[in-house]
């Protein structure tokens, strides 16, 4: 197996407080891995760790490495627009810009120097096909994104990443403010994506954990529990924390 | 709807194959136990004997996978009973194999000597316990009410041909006791046909519950 991102020894301070103790987690290239956890205990702070969000909070400190690609990212010299860039993310709420649904795609790849039309539009296209949006937008790309469902929206936002070509999407909750058929939707396609790019995601869904990742890690109190094949985790996790959280008994 | 669930659908499909698949097997299987008896074919029987672990293996795989299946996808009403009946039908399949696993191993004691009569009617329980079992298979893969019930109502047949096959042999046994030792074992091979018959049974009933949600009467 190939690792695409190795968390070694990872520790965050916000300020005084230890809230990621020592986190080491490998994410196998191609694949799918879900952080759990009940609130608070690290999950969101662990998974902005992958692409430096972070250093955009005052008073965080960070020990430790993130290998991308066996190069660590906290080293002085990253270009950290580029790390953005490979290593692209999907919040909780869809966040469209407030133009048409053709220029939030083409957004990312003008910013990065794209004008000739003929490559923009094709990378439109591909973006929206690779998910799974095309068919439903294609006869109006020149609409406002913000006259779509919040299911189109979030896929959008989606299609806006992969414009970039980024090797890795982190998703943060991306389904919770979706109904459950835009929920199922995204959840398949994270399902294809994953063929091309490497997919973090955090899930306060247990059920979505099981249903999309291939790997789950139990994040509590800052620290990381049990990661195993989502498989096992939700068969025969070895934690008895994890078994009590994901049976519902806390959390 | 169209991009929704088509990996979960995609692995009950795969599912599905897979019971056909080991359901195939022990078809064979139980065929060519009755035929390493009829023909007094050791070989025959040492490759079923050997098969049964094959079959075995494949049991654990199938189980495992629905277990999986449960515990990600947290399957609801025909979902439910796929897999549900998936386990179900697992179990009677593996019981099967191993009913042509004993089978066999009778094929090799009573290879050393010589019939005590011609089977007639044991391999025409076979053929009658197989078309059962392929049928039930076939009811499972198409999803076919129909070829269900018409496999838990051939049970009676095989139950008639086991009675005829049982009196047969103990008037045998009553009118020379050296035949007794062959005989017993002959009427355990047509106990273990009777058996294949009850689990293919079974199997239809399953189907009738996997399509319908209707319990049928246990035979």
């Amino acid at each position: 197996m190939e690792y695409k991102i190795q968390a070694n020894k990872l520790k965050l301070y916000y300020g005084e407080a230890l809230a990621l103790k020592k986190i080491t987690i490998p994410v196998v290239k191609n694949s799918v891995l879900a952080l759990i956890g009940p609130s608070g205990c690290g999950k969101s702070t662990f998974i902005k760790t992958l692409n430096r969000m972070n250093d955009l909070v005052d008073g965080v400190k960070i020990e430790g490495e993130v290998l991308l690609d066996n190069v660590n990212i906290y080293q002085p010299d990253t270009d950290v627009v580029m790390l953005r860039k490979r290593v692209g993310m999907v919040f909780q709420r869809p966040n469209p810009f407030p133009m048409s649904i053709y220029d939030n795609i083409a957004y990312g790849p003008r910013i990065h120097g794209l004008s000739n039309k003929n490559r923009l539009n094709e990378i439109v296209e591909k973006s929206l096909r690779g998910a799974a949006l095309w068919d439903e937008v294609k006869d109006r790309l020149h609409t406002s994104a913000m006259g779509m469902s919040g299911g189109q929206q979030q896929r959008l936002c989606i299609a806006r990443l992969l414009a970039v070509e980024p090797e890795v999407l982190l998703m943060d909750e991306p389904c919770s403010a979706l109904d459950p058929i835009s929920t199922m939707k995204i959840e398949e396609l994270v399902t294809e994506l994953k063929t091309d790019y490497t997919i973090v995601m955090v899930t306060h869904n247990m059920q979505q954990a099981a249903r999309v990742s291939d790997f789950t890690a139990f994040f509590l109190n800052g620290e990381l529990i049990e990661h195993d094949k989502t498989d096992a985790i939700f068969t025969r996790p070895q934690d008895k924390r994890t078994e009590d959280y994901i049976t519902g008994r806390f959390g | 709807m169209s991009i929704t669930r088509q990996s979960y659908d995609h692995e009950l499909e795969n599912l599905r194959q897979e019971i056909s698949k080991m359901g195939n097997m022990v078809a064979q299987a139980i065929g060519e136990s009755v035929k390493a008896l009829a023909n007094q074919d050791v070989e025959l029987s040492r490759k079923v004997m050997d098969g049964d672990d094959i079959i075995d293996a494949i049991e654990v795989e199938i189980e495992d996978k629905c277990m999986v299946l449960i515990a990600r996808q947290q399957p609801l009403a025909r979902d439910l009973r796929i897999i549900g009946t998936g386990l179900k039908i697992t179990t009677d399949l593996e019981r099967i194999g191993d009913h042509a696993f004993d089978i066999a191993k009778i094929a090799i004691k009573v290879s050393q000597e010589p019939l005590v009569k011609p089977l007639v009617d044991l391999p025409r329980m076979a053929v009658m316990a197989q078309k059962m079992l392929k049928d039930s298979l076939e009811a499972y893969i198409n999803m076919d009410i129909s070829l269900a019930e018409q496999v838990c109502q051939a049970d009676d047949g095989v139950d008639d041909i086991y009675q005829q096959i049982f009196r047969e042999l103990l008037t045998y046994m009553m009118e020379d006791p050296r035949t007794i030792s062959q005989a017993t074992q002959l009427i355990f091979v047509a106990r273990y046909l009777e058996r294949v018959a009850d689990h293919a049974t079974n199997i239809a009933e399953w189907v009738i519950y996997l399509v319908t949600g209707q319990r049928m009467r246990k035979n």
